[in-house]
């Protein structure tokens, strides 16, 4: 598997954070418990820790997102860094400029980390193994392939809320076929043990051979959710209507949409959770997006603890040798 | 030495401790330790004083210094100062008081919660190695070490104090 | 470069041909551009020249059905001199050129074009591919007697899509009366959509938008039909499905006109190495499973696949460093064809003859070249290469302007020691008499 020797340095230190294919339990675990000390950042009066001072974090984003790279930003200042966005979508790309010379103009600057998201699986990656020596990448969500900090907020939430990860059943409902995030959902699940893993969905957003990422398929809602602990709904692109994937957004929240009366197949103790941002009416109803098992807003406050972890432990020590 | 040794050296400070405190009209301080070894020490001496406010940790990971040189520590724990910090007087605890590099780090991260009235600084053990200007206010021991000696403190249950010898690149303290 | 027509005699060479029955240790003697005595020399021969062949292999010169050459058009990848030159560096004297140049060949001036810049540089035969429709657009027939009588060997609308069946039954039936082969790429463009890789498991890991196996094998069932109605002469381009082979299989043994070749990368490579995104294995058709890989490996070795072409297409290297789904797909493959095939010999796919025949006679026969042979009176298009000693592929040292290929660093047992094309030198290792 070639992603661990990428991301990797040779202690075992994350140096890229790309995928979570290639990583190991314990280090998923220790980017779980490094979040923990950055939540109660949070609930002080300084929101800030000193530990990146003076390094400079550039937000890549080739596709445009207002609230992930909001959350990366309000990451990297929280770690007192400095902060360059750069929505590529716009300039350069549109000029012609290659993301290799896009690349290179911005290590001229001196830039530290790269956050980046690309509408190209392997962009990340293609970056990673281009930057200079030094160079750390995070992804932000790279085509259909992976997002990794969200996959990880994702499972911080549902340790917070259930404690013990390997006795749970977790369903991942929605267009698991274009989704980025339910493929390093499932990696991060299934690294971290969790006793089953499934996807719901109709055929035309099942990958083929979707049992080959380790998961247990199903095309009916409520035997997939059935005695489930965990509930997380995808989001579903207007797109897919007019790729005939779908015929309708009605039809599809006849047969997936989750409301109370089709939650009750799950435990009576199972939260629901969404990447965001959430189509009412579509992926769920108001009264379960704002009802007692939703964790949705969890998710977004330790979306910025996670991102703190992952870029404190990716940013490099910057020369001088180690003890 | 063994924990005997160390639970009497924390009882001498306890003594030391409210001596100081009322000399310095502070009748009822909040006390933080210091992740691993000033935590334990702390825990101890705050049960011999009966402080009523329970007892803070830090964890000084996010502020040393050192991040440019050897990057993230893989063992962060969560910091809980559970008492408000503004206008308190603090009593700081940690094991050993080498450089002083530490407790710059511990005092940076006090000031972010709150702005305290005071701070009193307790150590187990002091030894030479200074880096900056930072003395305690009340300290257990005072070895005479060389500089190729690392006191360590070993617990929490048994406590113990050992000395090792390192290679000439020593970690702060 | 030697001179014109100078008289060559090879000797101590292990000559194999196939297509000829020659198996054996025989000397070979050339004059006047062509094989003039194959065993002992003709009365009052005097060699100019004499290559101790000692030990190696001497075999007709490679025949190579598909070659991008990018000129004209392209020249920013590659050059007609510079890839007729790697051509013969792999031991290639023969190349057809697909028609997607810049302009397209679907004008017998393009056609000449090409041809005039191949005889500069005098290193391989360079035939043309004519475009089936004009501009490749799909839609209108090209003047497919003019392009066959301006030297195209076959037409064929090289990737690009037809735009109904309709055209397809017409273009099929309009080359058919020239009895003028028609090469298909054998891909349905909607099912493609905006696949890069096999549709399959690395995809369906990796999130890489897939290209599902019904992609060919709805192209070849529709193919087959028109084919068999219009009773037209078909070969399907590059294959990579198991699923295909058995269909062509099918379909020759009801008697249908229907040939086939497969690239040489398809018969080592799998979506395994894409694993990695690895943009050296972008290529189209992509790269399937290794159930696929070994159907293909058995059509090949049981004739169901008549030949094995390089596909070569060499690209600048900016068209390669991008992220997966941006890179340009395709392998530059002349300088490693020869050893990839023999390569089957040694893993046990196939003998040597039928390895040598698939890219010699096999190919020729698919559009009726007089090549590819060695008999009296042919042209003297020979390829000697050596076995037993091992060397490593350097991409970095390539011939070729296009350094993209995935078998950089690979060790190879066989290599071409000696080109001649129409009976002058044009590749000469050093180091070797």
């Amino acid at each position: 598997m070639p992603f661990a020797s990428l991301q990797l340095d040779d202690q075992g230190n994350l140096r890229h954070f790309l995928t979570i294919e290639g990583l190991g339990r314990d280090l998923l675990t220790r980017i779980l418990d490094t979040a923990e000390s950055f939540a109660g950042v949070t609930d002080r009066s300084v929101k800030k820790v000193p530990l990146l001072r003076g390094r400079v974090i550039a937000n890549l984003f080739f596709e445009t997102s207002t609230r992930t790279r909001t959350t990366f930003e309000l990451a990297a200042k929280r770690l007192s860094a400095d902060v360059l966005n750069l929505n590529i979508s716009t300039s350069a790309t549109a000029k012609g400029e290659t993301l290799l010379d896009t690349l290179r103009n911005l290590e001229a600057m001196h830039v530290d980390m790269f956050v980046v998201r690309h509408a190209d699986s392997g962009a990340a990656h293609f970056i990673a193994a281009h930057a200079d020596p030094g160079v750390s990448v995070v992804n932000a969500g790279d085509g259909g392939h992976a997002h990794p900090t969200q996959a990880m907020l994702d499972v911080f939430t549902i340790r917070r809320a259930k404690g013990e990860l390997t006795p749970l059943k977790v369903a991942i409902v929605g267009d698991i076929l274009h989704s980025r995030v339910a493929r390093s959902q499932i990696a991060a699940l299934n690294t971290l043990g969790v006793s089953e893993v499934r996807v719901v969905a109709p055929r035309t957003l099942l990958p083929k051979d979707a049992r080959s990422l380790g998961v247990h398929v199903f095309s009916d809602l409520e035997a997939g959710i059935r005695d489930v602990d965990v509930v997380i709904m995808l989001r579903l692109q207007r797109e897919r209507m007019r790729g005939a994937l779908l015929p309708s957004e009605h039809e599809y929240f006849q047969l997936y949409g989750l409301t109370d009366e089709r939650l009750e197949a799950a435990k009576p103790d199972a939260i629901v959770m969404h990447p965001g941002p959430i189509n009412r009416g579509v992926e769920m109803d108001s009264l379960v997006a704002d009802g007692p098992r939703s964790v949705i807003l969890q998710q977004v406050s330790h979306g910025i603890a996670i991102r703190m972890a992952v870029m404190s432990m990716a940013m490099q020590a910057s020369g001088g040798e180690n003890p | 030495m063994a924990e005997a040794g160390i639970l009497s050296l924390i009882d001498g400070i306890a003594e030391r401790l409210k001596t100081k405190l009322r000399n310095r009209n502070i009748p009822d301080p909040a006390m933080i330790g210091i992740h691993s070894g000033g935590v334990w020490v702390a825990q101890r001496l705050h049960e011999r004083l009966g402080l009523s406010e329970p007892l803070g940790e830090l964890d000084i990971s996010f502020y040393r210094d050192d991040f440019t040189r050897i990057g993230m520590n893989p063992q962060v724990r969560p910091s809980t100062i559970p008492f408000e910090v503004d206008d308190r007087h603090i009593v700081l605890v940690d094991d050993v008081l080498q450089t002083g590099r530490t407790i710059r780090a511990a005092l940076n991260e006090i000031f972010d919660y709150g702005r305290p009235a005071s701070v009193v600084l307790v150590t187990l053990l002091e030894r030479s190695g200074r880096e900056l200007p930072i003395e305690a206010d009340v300290a257990g021991l005072s070895p005479p070490l060389q500089a190729h000696e690392q006191v360590k403190l070993n617990g929490p249950d048994p406590l113990e104090l050992i000395i090792v010898e390192k290679p000439l690149t020593t970690p702060e303290s | 470069m030697t001179p014109l027509f100078e008289r060559i005699s090879i000797t101590g060479g292990h000559l194999l041909d196939p297509a000829t029955g020659l198996d054996g240790k025989l000397d070979l003697h050339i004059a006047d551009g062509v094989i003039a005595a194959i065993g002992a020399p003709p009365d009052g021969f005097d060699a100019d020249r004499t290559i101790d062949a000692g030990g190696p292999f001497v075999i007709p010169g490679i025949v190579d059905l598909s070659a991008r050459l990018r000129e004209p058009g392209h020249e920013y990848k590659a050059t007609i001199v510079s890839e007729t030159t790697a051509a013969a560096h792999g031991g290639i004297t023969t190349v057809l050129v697909p028609p997607d140049t810049d302009p397209v060949i679907d004008t017998p001036a393009v056609a000449e074009l090409i041809r005039r810049r191949a005889k500069q540089s005098a290193h391989a035969r360079v035939l043309t591919v004519g475009g089936l429709t004009r501009d490749l657009a799909g839609e209108q027939l090209t003047e497919m007697a003019a392009l066959q009588a301006g030297g195209c060997v076959a037409v064929s609308n090289a990737w690009k899509p037809l735009a109904n069946t309709l055209v397809a039954r017409r273009a099929l039936e309009y080359a058919a009366t020239f009895d003028l082969a028609v090469f298909l790429h054998p891909e349905d463009h909607a099912l493609r959509d905006v696949g890069c890789v096999h549709e399959g498991r690395v995809s369906t890991r990796l999130g890489l938008p897939g290209i599902p196996e019904a992609a060919e094998t709805a192209a070849i069932a529709r193919d087959l039909a028109l084919a068999q109605h219009a009773d037209a002469r078909i070969h399907f381009r590059g294959i990579s499905t198991g699923a295909a082979v058995e269909m062509i299989r099918q379909a020759r043994s009801k008697g249908l006109k229907v040939t086939a070749d497969t690239a040489i990368h398809q018969l080592h490579l799998t979506e395994m190495d894409v694993d990695g995104f690895d943009a050296r294995c972008h290529v189209v058709p992509p790269l399937r499973t290794q159930a696929d890989r070994d159907a293909l490996r058995k059509g090949l070795a049981d004739g169901t696949i008549d030949a094995v072409c390089s596909d070569h297409q060499p690209h600048e290297p900016d068209a390669k460093l991008a992220p997966f789904p941006s890179t340009a797909p395709g392998i530059s493959g002349l300088e490693t064809l020869l050893p990839l095939a023999l390569r089957l010999t040694q893993e046990g796919v196939m003998d040597l003859p039928a390895v040598i025949r698939c890219l010699t006679s096999g190919p020729a026969s698919v559009v009726d070249l007089p090549f590819g042979r060695i008999a009296a009176g042919n042209s003297a298009d020979i390829c000697i290469f050596a076995s037993g000693q091992p060397w490593r592929f350097d991409a970095a040292r390539m011939t070729s302007w296009g350094h993209n290929t995935p078998f950089d660093g690979w060790e190879f047992d066989t290599r071409v020691t000696c080109t001649l094309f129409e009976g002058r030198v044009v590749f000469h290792r050093e180091g070797v008499a």
